[in-house]
């Protein structure tokens, strides 16, 4: 065996392939074996759905119940699609944390003849996944019961599923970053992915559009992917809301489609870069099998 | 002829009459002074903890700040009063009591479990109790100093506006919350000594549910009597409701209750939850050893 054979983050497309369909299938497992399916399934929809019930109770008790204005289906929806948000970058990046601290098998998957970003990204597919059903059972309550805007017939099916794909691939970018970080910090580092989640809920224009920020504040909105995605989609679910709010009014669905490209392209970049780079600290400082029982 | 050196068997040996070395030297609390002892010990890593590593600056009070700072500018792109964006900055302090009870408290005892420490505490010859009040003290203290941050920027940011009513009644309010919140994490770590991998997800399920009908974003006037009477058995509610009628102008208007019903039923709930923490804890010791579950680990 060649010492480039243990080098994990190699091109090797079955090897990739292989890494990431076998850890989806692990993080599935993780995920969904802990209790019987009727009580994961309420486990599935009960926290989303509570949190989509906060900005509905704050929102109706401000406009005395006034679900028609378009705002509300602009915070609605900007809502529900951010728990991606949460669900693929904490889910790559708890993955680490998971191996290294909770199951002890970090070690074993570096000496292993896996690709490591590839088995990351797979085990973030089970959160992915839980993530969808609560994103479809949110949109869907909020059509049923709140009056939320969304007509499946008007809806710009390629644009959406495009939006959507390139999305998923830029959170996991994301989520990559966060794991390459969580490599090397040691305390805190459990929440790292729901808490950088919840600090960019305030940059992305998911459930405020994005003037309402304090002007200096503003840039950091437009520098992040999930602003566009977010547009897009709602772009995509029901285009007269998103042509009722200025910020993007200017960008066409195609500039937008650029931007986001771009962006995602540039993310995979620094997440390859900065993993790779993570990755070489941990080994040097021997924080692969740290245990710090924090 | 013995191999030992002189000195080695007085150390190990108390058959030829000596004492282990230190023996008469080594004074044993008990009683209370055992019990203080204990407090404080268990209290003492998660506020020297603290102070060890300063990363906390950054993630509990600069990232949840942030997550404050989006729930404001919703109520100002829907253009709330002035006092909701200082109810959502109030909310937003109070959430780390109940992160720190939730996850800190309630799930301690099964963390201590996973990491094979549980065994040791229930063998040690002190109080369970007074260690989850140890654990309760210095996550209490902890907590208060991010909370107090949190409101401070965020008051400051935001230019909150506070009319405080009742310096007094704020003050019973707050630590009678805190009594009746940290009882509740007591009583809710003994049920976790049962808990194997659902711990954490039943944790994690418990925070959004909780954030929403304790109404950390907005009255909880709002969702009818009922509702807000269940509700109730969260502290939090109760209290977050009372602190916002004593320190804002419009807070006595959306009260639930009159600021002195809910301190009564503060003192109820602090007192119940205490009791009933102390024996759930000596029932659940009792079935965890009976049914082996103190050093189960099933990951």
């Amino acid at each position: 065996m060649q010492a480039n054979d243990l080098q994990t983050t190699r091109n090797n497309p079955s090897v990739f392939s292989r890494s990431f369909r076998v850890a989806a299938w692990l993080g599935w497992q993780i995920e969904s074996n802990w209790t019987d399916p009727f009580l994961f399934a309420i486990y599935s929809i009960i926290k989303p759905l509570a949190g989509a019930a906060i900005l509905v109770v704050m929102y109706s008790v401000i406009t005395n119940g006034n679900f028609a204005d378009p705002i509300f289906t602009y915070i609605y929806l900007g809502n529900a699609f951010y728990l991606y948000v949460g669900a693929v970058m904490s889910g790559i990046s708890w993955a680490v944390l998971d191996d290294r601290e909770h199951y002890k098998t970090l070690k074993y998957m570096y000496v292993a003849p896996i690709n490591i970003p590839a088995y990351l990204i797979g085990r973030g597919v089970a959160k992915f996944l839980v993530g969808s059903i609560s994103v479809f059972i949110t949109i869907v309550f909020g059509v049923l019961f709140l009056h939320v805007d969304v007509d499946p017939a008007a809806i710009i099916w390629p644009l959406f599923i495009i939006s959507m794909a390139i999305g998923v691939v830029m959170l996991a970018m994301m989520g990559l970053i966060l794991a390459g970080v969580s490599l090397l910090i040691v305390n805190h580092v459990w929440f790292i992915g729901d808490a950088v989640a919840g600090a960019l809920f305030l940059f992305s224009g998911a459930i405020f559009p994005l003037e309402v920020l304090p002007v200096w504040l503003q840039p950091l909105g437009y520098i992040n992917p999930i602003t566009y995605w977010l547009e897009l989609l709602r772009r995509a679910m029901v285009g007269s809301v998103a042509e009722a709010f200025p910020t993007f009014q200017n960008l066409s669905n195609q500039q937008l489609l650029g931007i986001l490209i771009g962006l995602t392209i540039i993310f995979g970049i620094i997440a390859r870069f900065l993993f790779r780079y993570c990755e070489h600290v941990a080994r040097e400082r021997g924080l692969i099998d740290m245990l710090t029982n924090y | 002829m013995s191999n030992n050196p002189p000195s080695l068997p007085q150390v190990l040996s108390p058959q030829n009459g000596a004492q282990p070395l230190g023996v008469d030297r080594l004074h044993k609390n008990i009683g209370w002074k055992l019990y203080l002892q204990t407090v404080v010990a268990r209290a003492y890593p998660r506020i020297i903890g603290q102070q060890r590593e300063k990363s906390w600056l950054f993630f509990d009070i600069l990232l949840p700040l942030l997550s404050v700072c989006a729930y404001v500018f919703v109520y100002q792109a829907i253009d709330a009063p002035e006092d909701y964006i200082g109810f959502v900055v109030v909310g937003g302090a109070m959430i780390a009591f109940w992160m720190n009870v939730l996850w800190s408290m309630s799930s301690q005892l099964y963390w201590e479990k996973e990491q094979g420490n549980l065994a040791l505490f229930i063998i040690t010859p002190t109080s369970m109790m007074a260690i989850l009040l140890g654990m309760a003290l210095g996550g209490l203290l902890a907590t208060t100093l991010r909370a107090l941050v949190i409101i401070i920027l965020g008051s400051l940011f935001f230019h909150v506006q506070y009319a405080v009513s009742s310096f007094a009644q704020l003050f019973a309010v707050f630590i009678l919350t805190m009594i009746a919140l940290y009882g509740l994490g007591m009583m809710a770590a003994s049920l976790y000594l049962l808990l194997s991998r659902e711990a954490w997800h039943i944790s994690s399920l418990a925070q959004e549910p909780v954030y929403l009908f304790s109404g950390f974003y907005f009255p909880i006037k709002n969702f009818g009597f009922w509702i807000s009477a269940f509700a109730s058995f969260i502290p939090l509610t109760l209290g977050l409701d009372a602190m916002r009628q004593l320190v804002f102008e419009s807070g006595p208007s959306l009260g639930f209750l009159t600021v002195e019903v809910e301190i009564i039923i503060l003192f109820i709930l602090s007192v119940v939850f205490l009791f009933a923490a102390r024996l759930m804890l000596a029932h659940m010791e009792k079935l965890a050893i009976r049914e082996g579950r103190l050093t189960e680990n099933r990951r």
